[in-house]
């Protein structure tokens, strides 16, 4: 009988702690969280993963009159944990400090709110007209983020191998055809390829596709996706990819196998180059990305500050955003972070090695004759991954699987067909204006 | 010196081996030694010698500056602070559930046995991280959000499959009938498990603790997804080394590895002695 | 009364049925083990196992919530399906019979009572305090191009400029440096149960091996082996449980080139941020679990004269 009696106290023992301990925590954590709201509000932000970077963001934060404390979540991780606050009406976050293409998913559902009142009284900022355009996501009046800062891709060349460097060639007006000859060049010269690519599970080679390389032999992005233009432009990859590191399938970040010498030559944003140049910034040069054959293919990449529907403290979320706005946040942003200011605060003349580098790189590309600018997609709500999954799929199934260009173009482009036609998304530069969704020709 | 000699031992003074059991034994350590060197090494070199190539096997230039930024970055001492909270909460749950389990299965033949354990496994084999959302409505709906308290009950989740089943293994190796013999001696049968189970099993039981807090040290998905401002060490540390510089990767993979590693030398003296015990 | 009891093999309960206060005690014996499972699977029921079936739903229903198979035609279609699929099951027939022979040679090696077997025993499990994101960053660090095997393999003039250990082109090494890796970080956990196993083998049975003259491995074969079967079954159920999840070290060394359905399932959730698309993939991962999983408790059952391990 003790037996029985000792089983079954241990039964309703076990149980009760489960039912109960859930209630008994609930009542130490939330006081201790209403501790925590009272002094800091929350930002979120999906930049500055690095643990160095994170550093330099919170010290810009710190001068910030509204305390704040930032946290770093990948974009899928904001978006499950958004998701799940704006569903149980319980939101934690008060600020989202993302990319231009985080947000859809929230504005296609509604959690954020409207920061038209906002963006009024930070006129002063002086933001340009065409970065407030796209933070209305296709909405007459209302604007979703207001705009915190710019970068854009280029690419950082080790001085050793400048002495491969096709006969004609100038670095700052380079083709995509003298990047393939320099690649050989280096290849028959050093035994092993050393141009890098971006290719790994997040580096960010899907935009290299959309904003570079398409416009450059295309002058058009979704709407030549299957042309003859673009089965050309792929062929040419091929022969790209042939004196490429093919390590490249798995960097993300080129800065280190630059860094470590493993690639002389590599395209990529300019954050996820700028340590080799701040680390070294004698050997090593930024310039802007190859010229193809319909120009220079470049796309901004574009941060806006959001605040979602429910935020805990809306009126200090609206000062740390006025905070980002400021010239010194901005200036520091650049200082510290590379990426640029998104207002129209005067560039200092005196900058960090490195930062001078990604500056003159940065000028050379948008103020050439022949730069085709791109915009990031626009109105493809919760799509924007699955959208750039048809890239990445095209490369990978073209380059490193060898498939027949022209039937993979076909494929992936009606898939692409399928997201325009779904979202209803209209062409953005670089291609012509539509009406009604976009048509992959 | 015939294999079978391997196990002979003499009575007194210092077994005798095979020589090439030596052999065998210092090359594993070598293998699994190897790595924590080279990381070792790294989180102590300065970035120049990181990146250089062909890489040195010894710290050239020996630098702690790396490591400084990490135990001097804010929040470090708080999330470890969290971290072993959650762990040990996550030990005593999964322990105090767990246990009484592995026992059930281990010692009796019941309908239905196969079955549950299946269920119990199948919550094993569920990508943890496709659970989150639904996971993070419910605990934010519970306020367990962003609490240790919660990210202990998940740890625990998680664990408890392995928990139980090792459990179960470890009361299968205790032979029944020394328990048999205990209650024909006039022990109760809690008595019995209490003093003749219990004690055998302990060692199995040590292990089967570490491993579950190792889990809870380790795990950085579901601590990501339930978690904001209070974050564990590694949910902390771990998803922000991706994109550092190759210095600040191996020290913040060094500093997590660290802890882990004097929480197995504490348990191992524990769990060798006991073995000592029963293999006398 | 208590030490009346009948139990002859442990679990299998002999029932007098004249005496009504034996029944009671069988029907005690009989509501026991529910009692003693009942806590473990309540707390799994509230905190996996509903969620589960709420993200298990998210297979059949479309992003706007109606009931669709669309996912799955997705999934099945996705070019990189079939490679993970294949890539998954490869990766779990190599690295389970490696890793558990490994561990098998580790705890038996622990065994034999050599020389500072607690440095050893100290030494062999430190790998199980390592994560699998760390353990990418350690192994990562010896198999790239610019990284410590290169850097090995050209002091000791073997190579030039190293071999591209990690390039999408050398499946085989892709699939080397993964399982090399997995089985440095969880060799330790089998070797942990397997020795736990081995503690509860009488020495007698050795003793009694050596006296009829029984090899080595005719003792490993007929003696040790059998008598392990609880912890092995433990210990590769386990184990392949994780094998088939298994994804951050593979991310970690080889990108993309080496897709698994693990990955495949992370890439859907967090970058192309479709839960249905991934809740497919993680369907398909259970049902590979479930099926071995149940496969192995058939095939290594425990007859019931042999529960309970020494006898």
């Amino acid at each position: 009988m003790v037996h029985r009696r000792w089983l079954s106290w241990w039964a309703v023992t076990a149980l009760t702690m489960l039912i109960l301990g859930p209630w008994a925590t609930v009542a130490s954590s939330q006081s201790s969280q209403a501790h925590a709201h009272a002094s800091a509000l929350t930002l979120v932000t999906t930049q500055f993963q690095p643990i160095t970077e994170f550093a330099d963001f919170q010290s810009i934060l710190a001068s910030s009159p509204a305390p704040t404390k930032a946290v770093y979540l990948d974009a899928g991780t904001l978006t499950t944990q958004l998701t799940a606050q704006e569903q149980t009406h319980n939101v934690k976050i008060s600020v989202i400090a993302g990319l231009h293409g985080d947000f859809p998913p929230f504005v296609a559902q509604g959690f954020l709110q409207d920061l038209t009142p906002l963006l009024k009284s930070l006129k002063s900022r002086a933001f340009p007209a065409s970065i407030v355009k796209l933070s209305q996501y296709g909405s007459k009046t209302k604007h979703y983020y207001i705009p915190w800062m710019q970068a854009t891709y280029v690419m950082a060349i080790n001085k050793k191998a400048l002495k491969y460097l096709p006969k004609g060639a100038s670095i700052n007006s380079l083709t995509y055809d003298q990047l393939i000859a320099w690649g050989k060049a280096m290849m028959k010269g050093t035994g092993s390829p050393k141009i890098g690519l971006p290719a790994g599970p997040t580096g960010l080679l899907a935009r290299f596709v959309q904003g570079y390389l398409l416009p450059s032999y295309t002058h058009a992005n979704v709407t030549q996706f299957k042309s003859a233009a673009a089965a050309k432009m792929w062929q040419k990859v091929k022969d790209l990819w042939a004196v490429t590191n093919p390590q490249s399938a798995s960097y993300n970040f080129m800065q280190d196998p630059l860094q470590s010498g493993e690639v002389w030559v590599a395209w990529d944003h300019v954050a996820r180059l700028i340590n080799a140049a701040t680390a070294q910034p004698n050997n090593f040069i930024l310039v802007p990305a190859p010229i193809g054959p319909k120009g220079r293919g470049y796309l901004i990449v574009l941060g806006g500050m959001a605040i979602p529907k429910g935020a805990p403290d809306v009126k200090a979320a609206e000062k740390a955003i006025t905070f980002l706005t400021t010239p010194y946040a901005q200036i520091n942003t650049l200082d510290k972070l590379a990426f640029f200011p998104a207002t129209g605060v005067k560039i200092p003349k005196v900058l960090p090695a490195g930062i001078r580098l990604e500056a003159n790189a940065v000028s050379a590309q948008a103020q050439s004759k022949v730069s085709v600018p791109s915009l990031l997609p626009i109105g493809l709500g919760g799509q924007g991954g699955a959208y750039s999954k048809i890239y990445t799929d095209t490369f990978n199934r073209i380059v490193l699987n060898g498939d027949n260009i022209q039937s993979v173009l076909n494929d992936e482009g009606s898939q692409l067909q399928g997201i325009l036609t779904q979202t209803g998304a209209a062409c953005w530069l670089p291609d012509p204006p539509s009406h009604g969704p976009c048509h992959v020709k | 010196m015939s294999a079978a000699q391997v196990r002979s031992r003499p009575k007194k003074g210092s077994p005798r081996v095979h020589p090439l059991i030596y052999v065998a034994a210092i090359a594993i350590t070598i293998f699994m030694l190897m790595p924590l060197w080279l990381i070792f090494i790294a989180a102590f070199s300065t970035q120049a010698d990181v990146y250089s190539f062909p890489k040195s096997f010894v710290p050239v230039h020996f630098s702690t500056d790396t490591m400084q930024f990490f135990l001097n970055s804010p929040g470090v001492l708080p999330a470890a602070r969290r971290s072993l909270t959650v762990g040990i909460g996550t030990l005593i749950l999964a322990l105090a559930i767990g246990t009484p389990a592995g026992y059930a299965l281990a010692r009796f033949r019941f309908p239905g046995s196969n079955l549950i354990t299946l269920v119990i496994l199948t919550t094993r084999s569920f990508p943890v991280l496709v659970l989150s959302i639904p996971l993070a409505v419910s605990f934010l709906t519970w306020g367990l959000y962003d609490t240790q308290q919660g990210v202990s009950l998940v740890h625990t989740a998680m664990a408890l499959p392995t928990t139980v089943l090792i459990t179960s293994a470890v009361f299968f190796g205790v032979p029944a009938d020394l328990e048999e013999a205990a209650l024909t001696l006039g022990c109760t049968k809690v008595g019995a498990f209490r003093r003749v189970a219990l004690p055998m099993a302990l060692p199995g039981l040590a292990a089967a603790a570490l491993l579950t807090f190792l889990l809870s040290w380790n795990e950085v998905f579901a601590a990501t997804i339930l978690t904001l401002l209070n974050r564990t060490l590694p949910a902390q540390i771990l998803n922000s080394l991706d994109g550092a510089p190759l210095t600040y990767q191996f020290a913040g993979g060094f500093m997590l590895v660290v802890p882990s590693m004097v929480f197995i030398f504490l348990i191992r003296r524990y769990l060798v002695s006991s073995w000592g015990a029963v293999t006398k | 009364m208590s030490r009346q009891v009948a139990v002859s093999a442990p679990g299998e309960v002999r029932i007098p049925r004249a005496s009504p206060s034996l029944a009671r005690k069988a029907r005690q014996q009989a509501v026991a083990p529910y009692l003693l499972l009942a806590p473990t699977v309540c707390f799994l029921a509230f905190f996996v196992l509903w969620p589960m079936v709420r993200a298990l739903l998210l297979a059949f229903q479309s992003t706007a919530g109606t009931y669709t198979s669309a996912s799955f035609h997705t999934m099945y279609h996705d070019y990189q399906f079939m490679p993970s699929l294949k890539n998954t099951l490869i990766l779990m027939g190599t690295i389970i019979p490696i890793e558990f022979a490994f561990s098998l040679a580790m705890a038996l090696i622990l065994q034999t009572g050599l020389r500072g077997r607690q440095f050893f025993l100290y030494c062999w499990t430190i790998p199980l305090a390592i994560s699998d994101l760390a353990s990418g960053i350690v192994w990562l660090s010896i198999f790239t191009q610019n990284g410590f095997l290169n850097s090995a393999l050209v002091d000791l003039k073997l190579s030039q400029n190293g071999y591209a250990f990690l390039s999408y082109q050398h499946k085989l090494s892709l699939f080397f440096v993964v399982i090399v890796a997995e089985v440095w970080r969880s060799s330790s956990l089998i070797m942990l149960i397997l020795s736990g196993g081995l503690q509860g083998i009488p020495k007698e049975y050795g003793e009694a091996a050596d006296v009829f003259g029984a090899s080595f491995f005719q003792r490993i074969w007929h003696v040790t082996l059998p008598t392990l079967k609880p912890s092995i079954r433990v210990a590769l159920i386990l184990r392949t449980i994780v094998a088939v999840q298994v994804f951050a070290v593979v991310i970690a060394l080889t990108g993309q080139s080496l897709p698994v359905l693990g990955s495949q399932a992370y890439y859907w959730y967090v970058t192309y941020q479709n839960a249905n698309v991934a809740a497919a993939f993680a369907a398909v991962i259970l049902g590979i679990s479930i099926l071995s999983s149940a496969m192995y408790l058939t095939v290594l059952r425990t007859p019931a004269g042999v529960a309970g391990g020494g006898r």
